[in-house]
């Protein structure tokens, strides 16, 4: 069952993937301007035989069906040419920007869960009671509030006026450990330097926060309604009259049951932690994927915003496939249904 | 189908018993003046007003009424499983010499599952629907201190055995909503009786299941509380079932008994006009001549219940001061049947020979207004 399950979900990516490479191509061609003279733009007069030899040794010279084969099989094998900002393939800068990413949302994702499902089940034990009301209006808040906003008043708060934390960069250059995996708290683990630890994880706080918050508050709001929901399901009250003390009938029996419909918001929501950070990376400086993005639409370096959106999507199926496995692991009726 | 104790293990958990001998002693449960409400926009709902009911060890009474009379939340108010917003708001619960109602929550939880256990209605969502049932039972067992780990499988397969479910080892692996409806019924029944409790609250154990399987599971019943001496209470608004497995009944309308007594009393001769009117919507196996009468109307609000007797508005015999002045349950002249049987020595014959009734057309023999 497992085997089917997991090759029927692998297989029903496929057109998704399809379609966004497609839209991805399409855009370039779409988009006003030709890439050559994006290209050439910065190196001064060429001529016109030079050009024509560009374009056919990036084959922009064939038929648009030619093309789209020739860019899907390079994509295939990581191949996205040359940065057209920074000369390197484009593949080089992103595997080199990819950790900090990966670190920051992480960290947000670990704290927005961290918060959001013990106050969302809090909130559901008791509701319209004070912990409920408080827990909907900071919710409220979470949800309605620009990221960038919240971002630049704890930079101001908490690391302008109170100097507590640093408010923009990865780390603090001299503590920076020998990159292993490029996560700078992994590294400094593994290099057992604590001082490094230290500096990186302070750096990590408040963008992480900043980030985790909307997701926070949709993911509470979630735990919430599902645990309503499910309290009030006889299996809860059976588990109560078999005599099960309420920690548990509320941690393990009510909650497995409410994460099951909460996985999917999780699994959107992390998507938008890693494709959503452009203005948060901006606002701190910090060198990620989010803020290369940003400087690539801005020098209309089209290969690596490219490279940039496949990856956004990319990983936006990765999740919903890896949340409709923990779906499957949490509820054996999804297996089933979905096998 | 025939459940017999088939494993070793299962000894240990019978108990020894003399059912007839118990039937007469002290009730294991009573219920006074029980009163639940339900606070709504609309107001309070009084979903259980004032009621008053005994289950002797090895009984069965059985609680009938139609749908929204309370059954249900006298049945969670005995257990203290009122789900919000719903209170008890008065009464005692009296189990075993104590009043649960008085008890600290450790204490109310300690009585749950180990001494007073609980079948619901629809077994596939009284089971956890994403664990598998062998891990809910021993999850159960391990809760009551029965037994952990090899010993508790052990015991979880001896209570799967007993509740009839064939290969009941490979069972344990199943989830819910593999099983079919009669086999999820017996797996919430071995888990009710895991804890070895006194009394079995079963709210309509059958009701969700085919008639087929409602025969089968009622036998089950019928046969553990034989085996292990269970009080139990029945709640049901099958009359049939009531006649075939119920000792004594009580009938319930708009959150009050109206009725109280043994079974073949309230079947042969019920005495109130709403008993007399549920029998009567019961078709009559092979009597097709026999027509049916439903009771006109529906249930009162339980907001603001009708003055006077709350049957009123529906009775067909109501007089006016049926209106005005509320009736009281009292205590009726015992049937020549139960006569009969007292003189005859069987005065432990089912249900014995009390019986009660809320009705303006019998004043009765006066006193005893439970
Ligand atoms: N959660 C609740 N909120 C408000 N009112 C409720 C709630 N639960 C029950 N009630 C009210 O309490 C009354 C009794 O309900 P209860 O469930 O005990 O009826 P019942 O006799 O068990 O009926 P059924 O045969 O349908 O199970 C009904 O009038 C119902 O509307
Ligand atoms: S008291 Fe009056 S209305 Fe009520 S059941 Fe008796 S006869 Fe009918
Ligand atoms: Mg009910």
């Amino acid at each position: 069952m497992w085997v089917r399950f997991v090759g029927r979900r692998l297989w029903q990516t496929a057109p998704v993937l399809i379609g966004v490479s497609l839209i991805v191509f399409l855009t370039m061609h779409l988009t006003p301007g030709d890439p050559i003279e994006h290209m050439l733009g910065r190196a001064g007069s060429v001529t016109r035989a030079q050009i024509e030899e560009l374009r056919a040794h990036y084959a922009l010279d064939r038929p648009l069906p030619t093309q789209y084969a020739l860019f899907l099989g390079k994509a295939v094998t990581g191949d996205f040419g040359p940065s057209y900002s920074q000369g390197r393939p484009v593949v080089e800068v992103i595997t080199e920007r990819l950790p900090a990413t990966l670190e920051l949302t992480l960290f947000a994702f670990v704290i927005a869960l961290a918060v959001a499902i013990p106050a969302g089940a809090l909130a559901a034990l008791r509701p319209h009671r004070l912990f409920d009301r408080t827990a909907t209006v900071v919710a409220l808040l979470g949800v309605s509030m620009p990221g960038f906003w919240l971002g630049i008043v704890l930079m101001i708060l908490l690391g302008l006026r109170l100097h507590w934390l640093p408010i923009s960069g990865r780390i603090d250059w001299a503590l920076a450990p020998e990159s292993i995996t490029g996560m700078n708290t992994v590294d400094a683990l593994l290099a057992g330097d604590g001082a490094a630890l230290r500096s990186a994880l302070a750096h990590l706080i408040l963008p992480a926060i900043t980030m985790a918050a909307p997701m926070a508050a949709m993911v509470t709001r979630m735990v919430r309604s599902s645990m309503i929901g499910v309290l009030g399901q006889d299996f809860v009250q059976f588990a109560r009259a078999r005599g099960l003390p309420e920690w548990r009938v509320v941690g393990k029996h009510a909650l497995r049951n409410a994460l099951v419909p909460t996985v999917n918001i999780v699994a959107i929501q992390t998507g938008m932690l890693l494709s959503g950070n452009m203005v948060i990376e901006a606002v701190f400086q910090y060198p990620g994927i989010g803020k290369l993005a940003v400087d690539a639409i801005a020098a209309a370096d089209y290969p690596l915003v490219q490279a940039v959106v496949l990856l956004y999507a990319v990983s936006y199926v990765g999740l919903n496939l890896a949340a409709d496995g923990i779906q499957a692991v949490l509820d054996p009726r999804v297996r089933e249904a979905r096998a | 189908m025939s459940v017999d104790v088939r494993h070793e293990a299962l000894q240990t958990v019978t108990k020894p018993l003399q059912v007839e001998e118990r039937r007469q002693g002290a009730p294991i449960l009573a219920v006074k003046k029980l009163r639940t409400c339900f606070d709504t926009y609309r107001g309070q709902v009084r979903a259980v007003d004032g009621i008053s009911l005994s289950v002797r060890p090895g009984e069965t009474v059985a609680l009938v009424g139609e749908s929204g009379c309370g059954k249900s939340a006298a049945a969670l108010s005995i257990m203290r499983l009122v789900p919000p917003p719903g209170r008890i708001t008065g009464g005692q619960v009296i189990f075993d010499g104590q009043d649960l109602l008085a008890l600290s929550r450790a204490e109310m939880r300690r009585i749950r599952g180990r001494r007073i256990a609980m079948v619901f209605q629809d077994p596939l969502t009284a089971l956890n629907p994403t664990l598998r049932v062998g891990a809910q039972l021993v999850e159960t067992l391990a809760t009551q201190g029965a037994a952990r780990g090899r010993a508790a499988r052990q015991r979880a397969v001896a209570l799967l055995d007993a509740v009839g479910i064939p290969a009941a080892a490979e069972r344990m692996r199943a989830y819910p909503h593999e099983l079919s409806g009669g086999m999820r019924q017996r797996v919430v029944i071995a888990m009710a009786i895991a804890g070895q409790p006194d009394l079995v609250i079963a709210d309509e154990p059958t009701t969700a299941l085919d008639v087929t399987l409602q025969a089968q599971i009622m036998e089950l019943l019928a046969k553990l509380k034989e085996e292990r001496g269970l009080a139990i209470l029945l709640i049901t608004h099958d009359l049939g079932i009531v006649a075939n497995f119920a000792d004594r009944a009580a009938v319930m309308y708009a959150g009050q008994i109206v009725a109280e007594g043994p079974v073949a009393d309230l079947v042969r001769e019920p005495l109130h006009p709403y008993a007399r009117g549920l029998l009567r919507c019961v078709p009559r196996l092979g009597r097709p001549d026999v027509p049916i009468h439903p009771i006109h109307g529906s249930v009162p609000d339980m907001v603001a219940p009708p003055a006077g007797c709350r049957f009123a508005p529906r009775c067909p015999e109501a007089m006016p001061q049926c209106r005005q002045e509320m009736p009281v349950l009292k205590r009726q002249p015992p049937t020549a049947r139960t006569i009969r049987q007292n003189s005859e020595g069987e005065s432990l014959a089912r249900g014995g020979t009390v019986r009660r009734v809320r009705c303006h057309l019998h004043p009765g023999e006066g006193g005893n207004g439970r």
